[in-house]
C-alpha cells in the first residue's frame, strides 16, 4: 500500500541481519580459500588428502541418519499409543514422555555418564549381579553417542506426531473404516500420508540436531571423530585454514540434508480438517489395563532415570563415592557452594544475564522482522526471512568459529570489530543462534493473525503504533512467550557455542560443569546440572502457564 | 432512538462544521484496481445518496469485495477517486476516513471484552471517561446487547458477535458504514430476521451504507439500490425492480432471477415492442430491446412470463421433464422438441411429468421477456 515508505526499513533490517548472520560465514569461507592475499585450494586439498577428515565427515552423516531412524522408531509408536488409547495415567505419562526436552544437551550427557558409564549405577549393578571385575562395556564411541541421541531426540517425533494425530479429523478415520479399510490400511493409506508434514518436520529437526550435536561426541567420542569435534580440535591445533574448510564441509552437508528433506516436503498435504479430533480408544480389558499401567510407569521411570541420577549425584560430597553401587554419604554442601562461593556462583549469573539479553534481542529483531515482512510486505522480505532461518541450518560449532573469526580484528571500514575476549561476543552468539527459534514462532504467530483485525483497528481510527500496542502485540503474546522460553532455555544451557567463544569472565554453566567433572568434582557438576534442569523446566512451565491464561 | 443518538450527533455536527442530519453522500469516480494480471475493479462510477443503502452484488471474483476495500482505504485505487460530500478522501488512510466497517468474519478483538471492543474506535477519537462509558452503552443498546460490556467475545453466539461488530462500527458515528457480507456467517434462520433488523437500524440512524453480498435476496431486501458487478465492471445499477424488470445485458438477465433462453429471429418493430419468430410462430415482445430491426437474437424468458397450455395450435411444445414445488405454485421444466429446456411457472395442478404441453407468453409478459443480440456477454 505505501511501499516506498517501508523500503529503507526493510533494507536496514536486511543489512543488519546480513552483517550478523551471513557476513561471518562469508569471512569463514574466504579464510578457508585464501592465503596471504590470494586464492588457494591448499586447505581444501589438505582436507581431501587426510583420511581422518573424510571419515569424520562420513561419521557425522551416518550418525545423523541413524539418529533419525532410532528417534523415529521410539517416538512414533509412543505418539500413536498415547494419542489413540485411553488408560489410567495417560495424561501424566504422556507429559512425562516429553521430559528429555528439559535436559540441556551437556547435562544429558553428564547424567548418562553417571548412569551408564563404566563406574555409573547400572555398571555397578551389573558387576554386583554377575561378580565381574570390570563393567562389561565402555560408554564410548558411536554406540554411546547414538544412545544419547535416541534418548533426547525421539521427543521431536513424539511431539510432532502427537500434534499431527490430534489434528486429523475423526471423520477421516471413520470414512476410511466405512470404506472397508482395516486398521493397517487406514494407517498406511490415510493416516501416515496425512502425517507426512509432521514426519518430515521431525526428521528434519532430528537430522539437523544430530549433525550439529557436539556434547555427546565431545564427551563420548574418544577416537571416534565427527565433524563438529574435528573442527574444534583442528582449531586448537592452530590449523585455522583447515578448520575453516572443515566448517564449510559440515555446512554443505547440513544444507544438502535440509534441501533433500524440504524437497520431499514440496507437495504439502493440506487437509481441510475442520472437525474434531478422534476420541482416544478406551482400554477396557483389566489385563491390558494392568499391563499398560505397569509398562507405562516403567517407561516413565526409565525416562526419568537420568534426571533422578543427576539429582542423587548432586548430593554426593567431594571424593566420597568411588566403588560403592550407591553413594555412601549425602550432603547439601554442593548447592551451598554454588550459592556462597563467588567463583562458583559466577557462571550461573553469567548464563542468566547472557541468555536473558540474547532472548530479548532476538525477540525484538523477530517482532520487527515479522511486522516488516508479514504485514508491511517491506522490501527484501524474502531475504530477511531466509537470513533469519540460516543459523538453524548451520551447526553451532560452525557459527561459533565463524563469529570468532569475524570479530577478532578491528577493521571498522569492513564492519569488523574486536569482540573476542569481551563480554559481548557470547551473548551476541546466543542471540544469533536464537533468531531461528524466535522468528519462527513469531512469524507463524503473525501469519495466523487475521489481517482484518489490523484493518478493523485502522477503520476504527487507530494509527499503526496504537494498533501494534493494543491489538497485535497482545494477540501475539502466546507466540512471543513460546519463542522466548525456548530461546532462553537453549541459550541458558548452551555448550557448543560457549566452548569456542567463552572467556573467563563470561564462562557459562555448561563449561563449569565440564571443568568440575574434569576435577572429579562430580557433586558440584551434578548440582549445576540440576540447577540448569530446574531453571529450564521452570521457564517452560511458566511459559505454558502464561499461554494457558490467554 | 434520536434521544439516544441526539447529543452525540450534535457534537459531531459541531466538529465537522456542517450539518450531518443524515449520513454523508458517497461518490465513486472511475475507480480501477489491478492486482498483477487481474483487473479486479475496472472504471466503476457510482453515486450513493446520503442516507441510502447500496448493495454491491456479484458472483465471486466479480470485484465487489475489492471495491469495498477501496472505499475503506485498505487498498489504493490505481485510478479514480472516492468522494464524501464532494470531498476527495482517496488519499486518506482508513483511520482518517471515519468510515465504519463490519467485517465478514467480524474481526472482533478476541483479547478484549465486548465493552472494550466497542470503546476502541471512540478511544481513537479521544473520547474518555463517563462520556466513553455512556456511548459504549448507547451503541450496545442499539443492537439489543445492553449490559453485555464485560462479556468475552468467545462467550457470544454468532448472531451476538455480528451485533457487537455492528455496534463497534457504529459507536464512533461513522460518515459511511461499510459491510462485507455481514450476514453470511449466520444460520439461515437467523439471517432473514437479522436482515430486517439491520435495515431498520441503518434507516433509523439515516446512515449511508454500502454492503457486499453474493445473494440476490439479500441485496434486494437490504439495498435501496443494487450495483451488479461482473468481472470488475459495473454491469448495472438501479433499484431491485429495475434490475429484474429491465436488465441491461444478458448477464444481468441471467444473474438476477431465473431465465431460460431461446434463439429467435427478429422480424420487425411495433409501437409497443418487437416481433420475433419462434419455432415458426410469431410472438410480440413488449418493451424496448437492444436488438436490430431484423436478424437473429436471443430471447430471455422469466418462468412467470409464460404459462402452460394444451399442445394444440401452439408452436412451442414439449414434454414436462420435472416439476419443482415452490410453495405457492410449481416450476415446470419443459423439454422442447429440439432438446432445449424451458422453465415455466404455473399452478400446482397445471401438468404432470411426462405430459405433453404447449407454452404461451402471458399477456403481461413485459418485464419477463428480454431480447439481446448476444448470448451472454457483460
Amino acid at each position: 500500500m505505501r511501499r516506498p515508505r517501508n523500503a529503507w526499513q526493510g533494507l536496514l533490517l536486511a543489512a543488519v541481519l546480513t552483517w550478523l548472520v551471513v557476513y561471518p560465514l562469508l569471512l569463514t569461507l574466504m579464510r578457508g580459500l585464501r592465503e596471504q592475499g590470494s586464492w588457494t585450494l591448499r586447505y581444501v586439498h589438505e582436507f581431501l588428502a587426510r583420511p581422518t577428515e573424510l571419515s569424520a565427515l562420513f561419521n557425522s552423516l551416518w550418525i545423523a541418519v541413524a539418529s533419525v531412524v532410532l528417534a523415529a522408531m521410539i517416538g512414533i509408536p509412543l505418539a500413536f499409543f498415547f494419542e489413540r488409547y485411553d488408560f489410567p495415567g495417560r495424561r501424566w505419562l504422556g507429559a512425562m514422555v516429553a521430559l528429555p526436552a528439559v535436559l540441556p544437551p551437556l547435562v544429558g550427557v553428564v547424567s548418562f555418564i553417571f548412569l551408564f558409564g563404566e563406574s555409573g549405577f547400572i555398571a555397578h549393578l551389573v558387576r554386583r549381579l554377575f561378580s565381574l571385575e570390570q563393567a562389561p562395556w565402555r560408554l564410548e564411541g558411536a554406540g554411546a553417542i547414538l544412545l544419547v541421541h535416541a534418548y533426547s531426540m525421539y521427543v521431536y517425533f513424539y511431539l510432532f506426531v502427537r500434534a499431527g494425530l490430534a489434528g486429523i479429523d475423526a471423520a477421516v478415520w471413520e470414512a476410511s473404516a466405512s470404506l472397508g479399510a482395516g486398521r493397517g490400511r487406514t494407517l498406511r493409506r490415510v493416516v501416515l500420508p496425512l502425517l507426512r508434514p509432521q514426519l518430515v518436520g521431525a526428521a528434519l529437526l532430528t537430522f539437523m540436531t544430530a549433525l550439529a550435536s557436539f556434547s555427546a561426541p565431545y564427551i563420548f567420542g574418544g577416537g571416534f571423530r565427527v565433524m563438529t569435534t574435528q573442527i574444534v580440535s583442528t582449531r586448537l591445533n592452530g590449523e585455522d585454514g583447515l578448520a575453516m574448510v572443515e566448517t564449510i564441509a559440515l555446512t554443505i552437508l547440513a544444507l544438502i540434508g535440509l534441501w533433500l528433506l524440504q524437497r520431499t516436503d514440496a507437495t504439502d498435504v493440506t487437509g481441510g480438517s475442520k472437525g474434531v479430533s478422534p476420541r482416544p480408544i478406551p482400554v477396557r480389558s483389566p489385563v491390558w489395563r494392568t499391563l499398560i499401567a505397569i509398562g507405562g510407569w516403567t517407561l516413565a521411570a526409565g525416562l526419568l532415570l537420568p534426571h533422578l541420577t543427576l539429582l542423587l549425584v548432586s548430593f554426593v560430597p567431594v571424593g566420597t563415592w568411588t566403588t560403592e553401587p550407591l553413594p555412601p554419604a549425602y550432603t547439601v554442601a554442593n548447592y551451598l557452594t554454588l550459592l556462597h562461593d563467588p567463583v562458583r556462583a559466577r557462571p550461573l549469573v553469567n548464563s542468566l544475564w547472557m541468555a536473558t539479553l540474547a532472548t530479548v534481542g532476538a525477540l525484538a529483531l523477530s517482532v520487527l522482522a515479522a511486522i516488516l515482512t508479514v504485514r508491511r510486505r517491506a522490501t527484501a522480505r524474502r531475504w530477511i526471512e531466509a537470513v533469519l532461518t540460516m543459523p538453524w541450518a548451520v551447526p553451532g560449532t560452525v557459527f561459533a568459529i565463524a563469529l570468532a573469526a569475524a570479530f577478532s580484528v578491528r577493521e571498522p571500514l569492513a564492519l569488523r570489530f574486536v569482540l573476542v575476549g569481551t563480554l559481548w561476543l557470547l551473548p551476541l552468539a546466543y542471540l544469533i543462534r536464537n533468531l531461528p527459534i524466535t522468528s519462527r514462532s513469531i512469524l507463524a504467530g503473525f501469519r495466523a493473525l487475521d489481517p482484518s483485525l489490523d484493518e478493523a483497528s485502522a477503520s476504527l481510527g487507530a494509527n499503526r503504533s496504537r494498533t501494534l500496542r493494543r491489538i497485535t502485540l497482545p494477540l501475539l503474546k502466546p507466540a512471543i512467550i513460546a519463542g522466548a522460553t525456548l530461546a532462553f532455555v537453549t541459550a541458558f544451557g548452551d555448550f557448543v557455542t560457549s566452548v569456542v567463544l567463552y572467556t573467563y569472565d563470561t564462562r557459562p554453566v555448561s563449561l563449569e560443569i565440564l571443568s568440575s567433572l574434569r576435577q572429579s568434582d562430580v557433586g558440584v557438576a551434578a548440582a549445576y546440572g540440576v540447577v540448569l534442569m530446574l531453571v529450564s523446566a521452570a521457564v517452560f512451565a511458566l511459559g505454558a502457564g502464561q499461554r494457558r491464561v490467554e | 432512538m434520536d434521544g439516544v443518538l441526539g447529543p452525540a450527533r450534535a457534537e459531531y455536527r459541531r466538529a465537522d462544521g456542517h450539518a450531518m442530519s443524515s449520513g454523508a453522500a458517497l461518490g465513486l469516480e472511475s475507480l480501477s484496481k489491478r492486482f498483477g494480471e487481474v483487473q479486479a475493479v475496472k472504471d466503476v462510477s457510482l453515486d450513493v445518496p446520503a442516507g441510502s443503502i447500496l448493495a454491491l452484488l456479484g458472483p465471486s471474483g466479480s470485484g465487489k469485495t475489492t471495491l469495498l476495500r477501496l472505499l475503506a482505504g485498505f487498498e489504493m485505487p490505481d485510478a479514480g477517486e472516492v468522494l464524501v460530500n464532494g470531498e476527495r478522501v482517496t488519499r486518506l488512510s482508513p483511520a482518517e476516513r471515519r468510515f465504519g466497517m463490519v467485517f465478514q468474519h467480524y474481526a472482533l478483538f478476541p483479547h478484549l471484552d465486548v465493552g472494550a471492543n466497542v470503546a476502541y474506535g471512540l478511544e481513537s477519537a479521544g473520547v474518555r471517561g463517563p462520556e466513553l462509558a455512556r456511548r459504549v452503552q448507547e451503541a450496545l443498546a442499539l443492537v439489543d446487547l445492553a449490559g453485555y460490556e464485560r462479556r468475552g467475545i468467545s462467550q457470544l453466539s454468532g448472531g451476538q458477535q455480528q451485533r457487537v461488530a455492528l455496534a463497534r462500527a457504529l459507536a464512533p458515528e461513522p460518515r459511511v458504514l461499510l459491510l462485507d457480507e455481514p450476514l453470511s456467517n449466520l444460520d439461515p434462520s437467523l439471517r432473514e430476521r437479522t436482515r430486517a433488523e439491520l435495515r431498520e437500524l441503518i434507516k433509523r440512524l439515516q446512515i449511508t451504507a454500502v454492503f457486499v453480498t453474493h445473494e440476490q435476496d439479500e441485496a434486494f431486501d437490504l439495498g435501496d439500490q443494487v450495483a451488479l458487478l461482473h468481472s470488475g465492471r459495473l454491469a448495472q445499477v438501479g433499484t431491485p425492480e429495475e434490475l429484474y424488470g429491465q436488465p441491461a445485458s444478458p448477464f444481468v438477465a441471467r444473474f438476477i432471477g431465473r431465465s431460460s433462453m431461446l434463439p429467435v429471429t427478429v422480424t420487425g418493430r411495433t409501437p409497443d415492442g418487437v416481433t420475433v419468430t419462434l419455432y415458426g410462430q410469431s410472438w410480440e415482445i413488449p418493451g424496448h430491446h437492444p436488438v436490430a430491426d431484423a436478424g437473429p437474437a436471443w430471447l430471455y424468458m422469466r418462468p412467470e412470463a409464460m404459462y402452460l397450455s394444451e399442445p394444440v395450435g401452439v408452436a412451442l411444445t414439449g414434454v414436462v421433464a420435472r416439476r419443482r414445488f415452490t410453495g405457492s405454485g410449481a416450476a415446470y421444466v419443459v423439454t422442447l422438441k429440439d432438446g432445449r429446456a424451458l422453465e415455466v411457472s404455473g399452478p400446482l395442478d397445471a401438468a404432470a411429468p411426462g405430459q405433453a404441453v404447449g407454452i404461451l407468453p402471458t399477456r403481461r409478459g413485459d418485464g419477463g421477456l428480454h431480447l439481446f443480440e448476444n448470448e451472454m456477454t457483460a
